[in-house]
């Protein structure tokens, strides 16, 4: 596991984030619970009737979405937080969230068309969800790119807060517009207010992978954020 | 001399009065963005074959995207004048509300983009042989929403972008996914009304545009001192 290698403490707070982990038996544990979940979609989940191979996709296509969603909660929660109590550990939290937000939300739109394609016969389609997840995306990236090119750190914490606010109160804009357009997804099948319309086997399959997405995406997050704690630490010494 | 600080709209009027008498002695930014914005149109126009797409199914789509970014050329103007000398120090310093800043700024911009559409419109009519006809009004008050819309967004994202190391670039990364819902909705909004399709149509858009207006009016005007610096 990897320790940070601490510069001498100036306060006693700044010595308890130096020895802090970035890469801990936590995080182990979120790797091989989505290197487990990958194990039994392959070989121990009955492939679907109808779609065949191709819907085993729907293991990792949903629960990145469900990430992707959680950690866009966080960062737009944490940045609320940033801008009423101008707590720089919200506005890490935040950062980190993002960053972990754009790699599920990638996910998202890479395995999407490797399902569409057999069973939409197309790559890719204006459907009203998949344009909602990609401008999820465009928004995740300008998020990130604006962090970047930010020099002052309180500035930067203020643009990026100002920036996930307003990015949360567009989600529904997106949504409505592009559903209103044209949509093609298919309706919910699990999250949904009736009862699940998912096989026994499938549905734990998808329970599996759903909590060791989710699990190893809170974990990524803490990474992250204790890198950052890192990153403001080795700043500060310097 | 001793005098009473003014009202929240009155220094914005202030504000916006200050931008308005800097492009009327220069016009260097409405001039350049009303021929940009020609220039899109008639681009456009030579990019699809006009034998496969009619004119009237292709011309609301180009007006709104071409108007999208030739407003952006103007917004980026808007705080871009006040780097010069410091200029924006003298606002910030200056006994008026942070809201009235903003709400100025979002004035004056208004303003320049409802020229630059009283141009555009009868120019994509022109170019793309129109019958604007009966449905200029409606027409006019779509355009009046999505100018409105984009003037809120754009006016904040100028502001932080203006400070930014990648001006040019951030502000149409960071504004143009906030102008999707803008541009759908008006340009679907716009296909009815010149195809002459009944309102219950039409609505559905509208409405989508005039919430999206009040949300991002008030939250820019709420958001807006929080990018200023303390």
């Amino acid at each position: 596991m990897t320790s940070v290698a601490a510069p001498p403490p100036s306060s006693a707070n700044s010595t308890r984030v130096s020895t802090l982990p970035v890469f801990d038996w936590w995080t182990a544990l979120g790797v091989l619970g989505v290197l487990g979940a990958i194990v039994r979609i392959i070989f121990f989940t009955p492939i679907e009737a109808a779609q065949g191979a191709a819907q085993k996709i729907y293991y990792i296509h949903v629960p990145a979405a469900l990430s992707a969603y959680l950690a866009l909660i966080v960062c737009a929660l944490t940045s609320i937080m940033y801008l009423w109590l101008r707590e720089e550990r919200a506005d890490r939290m935040a950062e980190s969230a993002g960053e972990v937000a754009l790699l599920f939300t990638t996910t998202v739109l890479s395995t999407g068309p490797f399902w569409g394609k057999p069973i939409w016969g197309t790559w890719w389609t204006w459907d009203a969800r998949l344009t909602l997840t990609l401008f999820l995306w465009f928004v995740t990236a300008a998020y990130l790119v604006l962090r970047g090119a930010v020099d002052d750190p309180t500035m930067r914490a203020r643009y990026s807060a100002v920036l996930a606010v307003l990015a949360a109160l567009l989600i529904p804009f997106i949504h409505l517009s592009v559903y209103l357009f044209r949509t093609l997804h298919p309706m919910p099948i699990v999250l949904k207010p009736s009862a699940p319309s998912l096989p026994r086997e499938m549905l734990i399959t998808f329970s599996i992978s759903s909590i060791a997405f989710l699990f190893f995406c809170v974990m990524l997050m803490r990474s992250r954020y204790r890198l950052a704690l890192l990153r403001q630490r080795t700043e500060l010494a310097e | 001399m001793q005098g009473k600080a003014p009202g929240l709209w009155a220094a914005a009027w202030i504000v916006a009065q200050k931008d308005l008498a800097i492009e009327l002695r220069t016009k260097s930014a409405f001039l350049s963005v009303v021929v940009f914005m020609l220039l899109g149109l008639v681009i456009f126009f030579f990019a699809w074959d006009s034998t496969a797409v009619s004119a009237l199914d292709l011309a609301p789509g180009v007006l709104w995207v071409t108007f999208t970014f030739a407003g952006l050329l103007g917004l980026h103007r808007s705080f871009g004048v006040e780097l010069q000398d410091r200029a924006f120090d003298g606002l910030l310093v200056a006994p008026i509300e942070r809201e009235s800043i903003y709400l100025g700024k979002a004035i004056a911009n208004a303003i320049f983009v409802f020229a630059v559409l009283v141009i555009a419109i009868p120019a994509v009519a022109l170019f793309y042989n129109l019958p604007l006809g009966r449905a200029i009004l409606a027409l006019g008050f779509v355009a009046g929403l999505a100018a409105f819309g984009l003037v809120a967004i754009g006016t904040l994202f100028s502001a932080m972008a203006v400070n930014t190391r990648m001006a040019e670039l951030l502000l149409p990364m960071l504004s143009l996914p906030f102008f999707v819902p803008i541009v759908l909705a008006s340009a679907q909004a716009s296909t009815r009304l010149l195809a002459g399709r009944p309102f219950t149509e039409v609505l559905p858009w509208l409405k989508i545009l005039i919430a999206f207006d009040i949300v991002f009016a008030l939250a820019c005007t709420v958001a807006f001192p929080h990018t200023l610096e303390e």
